[in-house]
């Protein structure tokens, strides 16, 4: 099961990927997370991995997952390496007017589950769908807010003479 | 209508404790469902009367079950199967996610690597929703690569069922077992109550009752390993158990050949009057939930020889106590 939820942010490109590239953002803006915890020495980047769940119905579901694609200011892509199979992508357009296009993708099943493995995506789906939704939602807010705190920031600092 | 003296009385002759000690308010729910409990009682005696005409019938048929169960009491740890689990939690996850609107909290309470003994109260009879969920909930939780044992009445395991549990990691419960299981790192469920816990009637659902039994501590104490408390709550919901039938389980001389202390007397979907509940039955959708406690190092809380009536009583209380919470957070049985 592929889901695919997209928000429009007004913010650089830059300040959005520096959000969701920090794994100590997630707990705080990913509706669902109850665990995101860097595993191994790199905590970003390729190769980076984390120990991440998700509640989805009766359990919380994840594993170990790790970065598999780093393209900086553009496209973050993950997949598993333990427990429930899934891939997962952040795609970040700049605009014309220098908002952000943000695309959360993210794809799940069990290999080999037959149709009970697809039952089970069938109904996991409106709850995950849920959680991208209001992920990116509580994505905008909090980059904007961190824009508008760095444009207090440099309102405040002294003109140069 | 029954009142609840009478539902005292009629747990206290089937051998449990005092049945008014629980949440009084559930009680008073309950009462519609007294007359039920009332006619299944009266029921279940005459089916005794018969049972104990049919004893001796019965003991040819029962030692040859018999010796099918010590047959299967061998516990081979490499039967739990990761690959099986995998691919079958999806069918757990649907059926505990749609049907029992499964709950599990602060699973974070079991220890993130090594040998640990969960201890839980057990629910739901023969059909016990608690184990399909908490299973489901350590597998997703910490993956299918730890190993966890689930430890399970031998009866259970020399059903036909048994061949669908072994590969979960489902193995006899025996003292054996549980050692080679603790000793090779994984972590084991247990349910010290057993039969007879996981029969006691409807209206004592609210009660941690391991029966007085202790082997669960020397166990954890002989391994070295913490006990982690796994309370759950709403399995005693999915019918309706009137009573353990202790004295018809006697009268058939079960325990002497099955270990079994019970034959328990139950109203539920699809047989009506259940008296066995062998072959299981179709649990009511009840809300299952789950909660893990933070673990008890025996040895250190109570030191490495510690008295073991003083640890049985602490942990049963830490646990009853838990038990309470989740029943005042409860509005109504079934729905949660």
């Amino acid at each position: 099961m592929r889901l695919n939820e997209s928000i429009v942010i007004s913010a650089p490109r830059r300040l959005v990927w520096d959000y969701v590239t920090e794994p100590s953002n997630y707990l705080h803006f990913m509706s669902g997370i109850t665990r995101w915890e860097v595993d191994g020495e790199r905590r970003t980047g390729l190769g980076a991995r984390y120990r991440m769940l998700i509640r989805v119905g009766s359990a919380e579901v994840g594993g170990l997952i790790e970065v598999v694609e780093w393209d900086p200011d553009c496209d973050m892509a993950w997949s598993s390496v333990l427990g429930v199979d899934q891939r997962g992508r952040w795609r970040i357009r700049e605009l014309p007017d220098g908002r952000a296009r943000v695309e959360l993708r993210f794809a799940y099943g069990v290999a080999g589950a037959g149709i009970t493995g697809w039952l089970a995506e069938l109904v996991a789906a409106p709850q995950l769908r849920g959680h991208l939704r209001r992920s990116l939602r509580q994505l905008k807010r909090q980059v904007e807010l961190e824009r508008m705190r760095a444009e207090a920031e440099r309102r405040r600092q002294p003109a140069p003479a | 209508m029954a009142d609840q003296t009478t539902f005292a009385g009629r747990a206290k002759r089937n051998g449990g404790p005092d049945a008014v000690s629980g949440n009084g308010a559930v009680h008073g729910r309950l009462t519609s469902l007294g007359e039920l409990a009332r006619i299944g009682g009266d029921l279940a005696r005459a089916g005794g009367g018969l049972a104990r005409a049919g004893q001796s019938a019965a003991g040819g048929l029962a030692g040859r079950v018999a010796r099918r169960v010590q047959r299967s009491l061998t516990a081979d740890l490499d039967d739990r199967d990761p690959d099986y689990i995998r691919e079958n939690l999806p069918l757990t996850w649907l059926l505990t996610t749609l049907w029992f609107r499964g709950e599990v909290r602060n699973m974070g309470n079991v220890p993130e690597e090594g040998a640990a003994l969960l201890v839980g109260n057990h629910s739901g009879g023969n059909v016990p929703p608690d184990t399909f969920l908490f299973t489901l909930a350590f597998y997703t939780y910490f993956g299918v690569q730890r190993a966890f044992y689930q430890l399970a009445h031998n009866l259970v395991l020399a059903f036909p069922v048994g061949r669908i549990l072994r590969p979960y990691g489902t193995v006899p419960a025996s003292p054996e077992n549980s050692e080679r299981a603790l000793d090779s790192g994984a972590a084991v469920l247990v349910y010290p109550g057993g039969d007879w816990e996981v029969h006691r009637p409807t209206w004592e659902r609210h009660t941690v009752d391991f029966a007085g039994r202790k082997g669960f501590i020397r166990l954890a104490l002989k391994a070295g390993v913490p006990i982690v408390p796994v309370v759950s709550i709403g399995g005693q919901e999915t019918a309706l158990f009137l009573s353990r039938g202790a004295w018809l389980a006697q009268a058939l001389g079960l325990d002497r050949r099955f270990r079994l202390k019970v034959l328990p007397i139950s109203i539920a979907v699809p047989w009506g009057l259940n008296v066995g509940d062998l072959v299981g039955h179709i649990p009511l959708p009840s809300k299952i939930t789950i909660e893990v406690l933070p673990p008890i190092d025996v040895a250190e809380e109570f030191g490495p020889d510690p008295d073991l009536d003083e640890v049985y009583d602490h942990v049963t209380t830490v646990m009853q106590n838990a038990l309470d919470t989740l029943a005042a957070e409860r509005r109504l049985p079934l729905i949660g």
